[in-house]
């Protein structure tokens, strides 16, 4: 499989100065805010923003290079790009705008995007889905040498969201080319891709598997990016090698990780308890509040309690019988804590 | 009845009498030319060799300065809806500017750019051109008050096109040339044939410049309203049969304006601008 390259590329947007490498071999997510400057680097790629600086390359075809004056326009860079509103033709049908990618190989593409039936309809007549499916085969069929998505999901509405979802994911496996896509959902991210790069304010945070972000997250930005709650707080050393952390409700919880000073910890939601009693087993660390909301997320229920939210299945809500308002036990061991860096939110 | 109903039925009579007032005014010397001219006479009429002339020349000058407007106008107008540069601001308001000229300074001003004495005058000379008083004066004259009505109604039309569908156009391998008349042309349409149809109507009518820069010869730049002016002491049927025509040959323009705008509607993503028709025309 060819490889996407995109060297120390320097892009000035309005409030920062985004700047950043990447190395795209089969699946990579950039994630991050709104404003973090992900679609600049998908324009950067496809030729429709020019950076000051680095080089662009997929394998040995340079699409720019800054220092020897290389710049390929959009469209002499075999790239497919699906944007984010999909911007197909609307004075098109469905074949015209497939074909006006490649003239002869409609056929192929409407076929295997199941949108043969549709080849005469215009994309206003389209559902989310389908004007999806139409962008896709309109950008493979250009052949490209790397494939763009630009928040492929976010133009859906929930209800077919984990239906294109899943369908997106198989179509990515099948595909031989690298794919960068963008999006500003940590487990849209997660469910898409092999790899996934956080970024804020037009830099890299950190790259790695989901599995891997959510293990070691680099700093608090991160941690909470992919679900974790994050609880500040005052570090202290405690009994038997073990850190207590002084937060800042007043609450008292143990970690394992070494840490001091003003810190933060981030506790993902599964790794949370509930229960109706206080808990005599080796869970360190116990919160005694009442549940502020329950939302329900398909077959998993997210519940509110005190400063933490917890993750737990609908069949267990069912058997514990939890109401908004009840007061409840919340407990996690301290090896579920991570202890992370304080980063400064940006509020945006 | 309670006080408040009261008012407001006073309030709604107001409203409709007000409305009723207004459209009369509007509409009653529209039913009054109609009223003096039979159709039998209308057509009686476009025999009589002045009303004929002036409809010659008034109709060779319009769609000779109507192709100028769209061949010149059209690629300045995507310039100005799709680049920024300095002076951006400056360049939209000369371009406007003929819109808002009081059509004698028009005039004045075409004069002293091509007339014989003019700035450009002594250059046309050398090629043995001499603009003022010919037929070519008219289409100029033409040229100059409706064009900015057509660059207006297009760089709304060029601006109301979503960038991201000529962006998607390029990554799709397709030149900058393909997706202006493959993408962006199409998707205009719409709102350049309403500018041309704002554009057409102002240059029928154009009388100012064109007494002032081609003068009022008959068959040659006596254009339709320069043979009412001339015509109406005279053979007032003939006049009247001259405003008849006009008036359907507006109807046909406005018809067509809106047509074009409710197809730029249909065909865009995004809303379209009906920029341009609330200004003065």
């Amino acid at each position: 499989m060819a490889t996407l390259r995109v060297d120390e590329i320097t892009v000035p947007l309005r409030t920062f100065r985004l700047h950043l490498s990447l190395e795209v071999g089969s699946t990579l997510a950039l994630v991050g805010p709104s404003g973090a400057g992900k679609s600049t680097v998908l324009r950067a790629v496809a030729g429709l923003v020019r950076p000051e600086s680095g080089r662009i390359a997929v394998d040995d075809e340079v699409f720019f290079d800054a220092d020897r004056g290389v710049e390929l326009p959009p469209e002499g860079r075999r790239v497919g790009l699906v944007f984010q509103e999909y911007a197909l033709f609307p004075h098109m049908t469905v074949r015209q705008n497939v074909e006006y990618a490649r003239r002869h190989a409609a056929d192929e593409y409407l076929e295997r995007f199941r949108i043969a039936h549709l080849e005469s309809a215009r994309p206003q007549e389209l559902s989310g889905g389908e004007r999806q499916r139409v962008a896709l085969a309109r950008a493979l069929a250009r052949d490209p040498q790397v494939l763009l998505l630009d928040e492929p999901l976010s133009a859906l509405d929930a209800h077919t969201k984990t239906t294109v979802r899943a369908e997106l994911h198989e179509l990515l496996e099948g595909l031989d080319i690298p794919v960068l896509l963008v999006t500003h959902d940590f487990e849209d991210a997660a469910a898409l891709a092999d790899e996934v790069s956080v970024i804020v304010d037009g830099t890299i945070r950190q790259t790695g598997t989901p599995n891997g972000l959510v293990a070691a997250p680099a700093d608090s930005f991160v941690a909470s990016f992919t679900g974790a709650n994050l609880l500040h707080g005052h570090a202290e050393p405690g009994a038997n090698g073990s850190m207590r952390v002084r937060l800042d409700d007043g609450t008292v919880v143990a970690t394992a990780d070494q840490a001091h000073g003003r810190i933060a910890l981030a506790v993902y939601p599964w790794d949370i308890t509930l229960g109706t009693e206080a808990p005599h087993d080796s869970a360190l660390n116990v919160i005694h509040a009442p549940i502020r909301t329950i939302v329900e997320l398909g077959n998993r229920v997210r519940l509110t309690v005190g400063p933490v939210s917890a993750e737990i299945t609908a069949e267990s809500l069912e058997r514990l019988g939890f109401e908004t308002g009840q007061v409840v036990y919340a407990s996690f061991k301290a090896t579920g804590i991570r202890v992370v860096a304080e980063h400064e939110e940006r509020t945006s | 009845m309670p006080r408040r109903s009261v008012r407001r039925t006073l309030l709604g009579v107001a409203y409709v009498g007000t409305a009723v007032v207004a459209m009369v005014f509007l509409f009653l010397p529209i039913v009054a030319i109609f009223a003096h001219t039979s159709p039998a006479e209308l057509v009686e009429q476009l025999g009589n060799p002045v009303v004929h002339d002036a409809f010659v020349v008034s109709l060779k000058t319009s769609l000779v300065a109507q192709v100028l407007i769209l061949v010149f106008g059209t690629p300045t107008a995507f310039l100005l809806a799709s680049r920024r540069f300095p002076g951006h601001a400056f360049a939209v308001t000369l371009v406007e500017l003929p819109l808002v000229l009081p059509p004698a300074v028009a005039g004045i001003g075409l004069l002293a750019a091509f007339g014989r004495l003019g700035l450009l005058g002594s250059s046309l000379d050398a090629f043995g051109i001499s603009l003022p008083f010919t037929q070519g004066a008219v289409t100029v004259a033409v040229a100059y008050v409706a064009s900015p009505l057509y660059i207006r109604q297009a760089i709304a039309a060029f601006e109301a096109t979503d960038p991201d569908l000529a962006a998607a156009s390029r990554t799709l391998g397709a030149s900058p040339l393909r997706t202006f008349f493959r993408v962006i042309l199409p998707l205009a349409r719409g709102g350049l044939i309403a500018g041309l149809a704002l554009s057409f109507a102002r240059g029928l009518g154009e009388f100012g410049a064109t007494i002032m820069f081609a003068g009022s010869l008959q068959g040659v730049t006596q254009t339709v309203p320069l043979a009412i002016y001339a015509q109406f002491d005279q053979d007032f049927d003939a006049t009247l049969a001259m405003s008849a025509v006009l008036v359907l040959f507006s109807v046909a323009l406005l018809t067509a304006l809106h047509a074009g705008l409710t197809w730029q509607r249909s065909e865009s993503t995004r809303s379209p601008s009906l920029f341009g028709l609330s200004g003065s025309t």
